[in-house]
């Protein structure tokens, strides 16, 4: 096989120009991000969203009361917003889940949260493989952020059960809420703790990818501080406080000020470049490669192994699927046939018994 | 038993000297000892251990609790501790597992039940006829410290359902823990949250005492600061030219003992300094006495009897006595009848089945008569055929062989 010759070029062509017509024709398209937070309530959720984005999503939002969360369900919240930096367009989803891991029992809390994963999934699918795909809408979530308290020693069940449920739906990146009550010692050993137990219990967190060969060192090094940092210890803020002459996000306390976007007191700017300014397209591309294509697959898989019991299909294996494909209902009318099959086994066995006796 | 008599007051010639029986009493108190026993509850990791070491300024031991209980138990650890020449054994339970499981909704159960099980082993004790009260070791819990996570809400649903259950059983006093975390608005927010979900789910949680004057004044401001948001450390740091106990941040240093800081020092004045004693006599005079009224009551005693003449308890426990031996004698009785029934039932059962045995014997012997019969006329009657036939064969032998020639010659032809 003929390995392709590099050419040299004599003359100037032009195709170096690709990478900046990518470019402006991105920033025409306009770019769309779904975030998913997830933790309990009092973690920081709302603030640290604020702070990444600096913005308020959250005005006017009500709190429940301890008595009315004793029993409370897990609901899923969307806030859309569009904003714009230089031009660039986002159009940013955060879907909040609020709820999760407050009432008193809260086995299998993490059930509408798969859930609505899973449609929009099932509804990306559908629009697929539909005639008309000029204006998809993305809804799929593009990354989890799971806020760990920091008042434990670790991980506790419900942060395993959740990461687990979800790692092969979504990315799933951990952080360590409220790290102002933690002093760099404590950081160190609880992010050294999570690791283990993360690795223990086989959790699949989002990997950063692994740098190219070819680039410079001071960027491998920084890629590897960041993946050392891991779980991110993260501070939010909705107000500005002033120091060392300046004003910054921060919080005001009587022994100090913590300053959310420096570097020596929490991750917060490292999350944010990750987020936001470096990773922010792998987390959509390793949604759509990975946890949509694995969605898609198990899917199809499903319906033709329903489609090859189901013997009395004479029409072809439809390119498109079902009109109704209602995952649970699909399962209902597998079950209910089998159910009928086995009847009539029996129907027949008894009928061959009588058939037998009467002989 | 009310008296008639009028109290005079008398007013003295010279001093006397009982002045001194306070002192007396103190004397005696320190050469006995005190007790004190502190149950803390509150989520793994929430600073629990950390704190106690902290007020008895004492490394007490303890191993860092694991996440992963499958459900939450009681550990108590009993201590000697002495300061001057006062004496006191300190207990600290602990619960672990505490939070930590998916489903909470059991997880008051245990400590409930360790509650009282301590006042039902002094009950047991106080109702012994040779009981030695003085030195039982009291292991009643004096209070209970509820840790609550400082997410600046409110409380936690497990919070709000735990107390509830706890409130008419311990002193509580709830704390914030982990409080530099919490920024001073934030903090003034959050308590009077806490408070009024407290009061507006009836919880009942300790008050400091403002009926002695001497100390009135001090506990009604303390009153007010509930809960408290403590700060926990044995870690020493240098600030100006002392070493303070104190949490090292790469933004400043928290103070444990700094009222600026956090609450620390008031916690540690209304627990061990000003109301410790208060706490042992509300065990003992409010919470032990309510366990025991109900526990009596369950067994059926009363403080009056029907017509309300007031009733002695040996009259009471003479009566349940009886009533108890006479509920034993009806149940032998009643045992000892079934038994007899029983064995009536099985004894006309067998005879039944006899006398059953026995029909069917007949029948059978009946049959086996009938089929001998019917078998016996065949019989006869095959035995005539056979006459009969052989009688035919004789004749028709004793005919041919008379005409043998005419056979032959019929045939030839």
């Amino acid at each position: 096989m003929l390995s392709p010759t590099s050419l040299i070029q004599k003359q100037y062509v032009g195709f170096a120009t690709l990478p900046n017509q990518v470019h402006r024709k991105s920033v025409k398209k306009g770019f769309d991000f779904t975030l998913m937070v997830a933790g309990e309530s009092g973690m920081g959720k709302s603030t640290l969203v604020n702070s990444l984005f600096l913005t308020d999503l959250y005005k006017d939002r009500k709190l429940l009361n301890a008595e009315e969360r004793i029993n409370q369900t897990v609901e899923i919240i969307k806030h859309t917003v569009d904003i714009e930096e230089k031009g660039v367009k986002l159009k940013l989803t955060i879907v909040d889940t609020p709820g999760f891991g407050d009432a008193v029992n809260n086995n299998e809390c993490w059930k509408p949260i798969t859930d609505y994963i899973d449609q929009q999934f099932e509804q990306y699918f559908r629009d697929e493989s539909g005639l008309n795909r000029k204006n998809i809408q993305d809804n799929r979530v593009h990354c989890c952020l799971y806020f760990i308290p920091p008042f434990g020693h670790g991980l506790r069940p419900v942060d395993v059960e959740f990461m687990k449920a979800l790692h092969e739906k979504v990315n799933i990146i951990p952080l360590i809420a409220k790290a102002d009550c933690l002093t760099p010692n404590e950081i160190k050993k609880l992010k050294d703790r999570i690791r283990e137990e993360i690795d223990k219990f086989g959790i699949k967190v989002y990997q950063f990818p692994e740098c190219d060969s070819d680039e410079d060192e001071e960027f491998k090094q920084l890629d590897k501080e960041l993946k050392e940092c891991t779980p991110f210890a993260v501070i939010g803020s909705n107000t500005v406080v002033e120091a060392r002459g300046q004003r910054v996000r921060g919080r005001l306390y009587p022994w100090g000020i913590v300053e959310v976007e420096n570097q020596s007191h929490c991750d917060f700017v490292k999350l944010r470049n990750m987020l936001i300014r470096s990773h922010m397209h792998d987390l959509k591309d390793v949604t759509c490669d990975v946890h949509y294509e694995n969605y898609r697959a198990q899917c199809i898989q499903e319906m033709t192994s329903k489609l090859a019991q189901d013997n009395r299909m004479e029409s072809p294996i439809p390119i498109l699927p079902l009109s109704t494909p209602d995952v649970d209902t699909e399962k209902l009318i597998k079950m209910k046939d089998e159910e009928l099959k086995r009847m009539q086994e029996m129907l027949n066995k008894m009928q061959q018994q009588m058939h037998d006796k009467e002989q | 038993r009310s008296s008639n008599e009028e109290k005079r007051n008398l007013s003295l010639g010279g001093h006397v000297g009982f002045d001194s029986l306070p002192e007396q009493l103190v004397s005696k108190s320190v050469t006995q000892g005190f007790c004190f026993n502190i149950l803390c509850v509150g989520e793994t990791g929430i600073g629990k251990s950390t704190l106690m070491n902290t007020l008895f300024n004492t490394m007490f031991e303890n191993e860092e609790a694991s996440h992963y209980q499958n459900g939450v138990y009681l550990r108590p650890r009993t201590y000697d501790l002495q300061e001057s020449s006062v004496r006191l054994k300190l207990t600290i339970v602990d619960t672990v597992g505490f939070g930590d499981q998916i489903n909470k909704e059991d997880s008051y159960k245990p400590i409930v039940d360790y509650i009282d099980t301590q006042f039902e082993n002094y009950l047991q004790e106080e109702l012994k006829i040779k009981r030695s009260l003085f030195n039982y070791h009291d292991t009643r819990i004096h209070i209970c410290l509820y840790f609550i996570a400082p997410t600046g809400h409110s409380l936690k649903s497990l919070d709000l359902v735990t107390m509830k259950k706890l409130d008419s059983k311990v002193n509580i006093i709830p704390i914030i823990a982990k409080a530099d975390t919490i920024s001073k608005s934030e903090l003034h927010k959050f308590k009077i949250k806490i408070m009024s979900e407290l009061v507006s789910n009836g919880v009942q949680i300790y008050q400091f005492p403002t009926d002695d004057e001497t100390v009135s004044e001090i506990n009604a401001s303390m009153n007010a600061h509930l809960p408290f948001a403590v700060v926990g450390s044995l870690e020493e740091v240098k600030v100006g030219n002392k070493a303070v106990r104190a949490r090292q941040y790469p933004w400043g240093v928290v103070q444990v003992e700094n009222e600026s800081h956090c609450d620390f020092v008031k916690l540690r004045e209304m627990l061990i300094r000003v109301n410790m004693e208060d706490l042992r006599e509300q065990t003992h005079a409010r919470h032990y006495e309510l366990y025991r009224r109900c526990k009596l009551e369950e067994m059926g005693f009363k403080d009056t009897d029907p017509d309300s003449e007031p009733f002695s308890l040996q009259e009471t426990y003479e009566a349940k006595r009886k009533e108890f031996l006479g509920d034993l004698q009806r149940k032998e009785e009643e045992m000892r009848q079934m038994f007899v029934n029983k064995v009536k039932e099985t004894e006309a059962e067998l005879k039944e089945k006899e006398r059953e045995l026995h029909e069917k014997f007949e029948q059978l012997k009946r049959m086996h008569q009938e089929e001998k019969r019917k078998v016996e006329e065949k019989r006869r009657d095959l035995e005539e055929e056979m006459n009969a036939f052989n009688r035919k064969k004789v004749a028709a032998e004793t005919l041919s062989l008379s005409q043998p020639v005419k056979k032959d010659k019929d045939k030839k032809k």
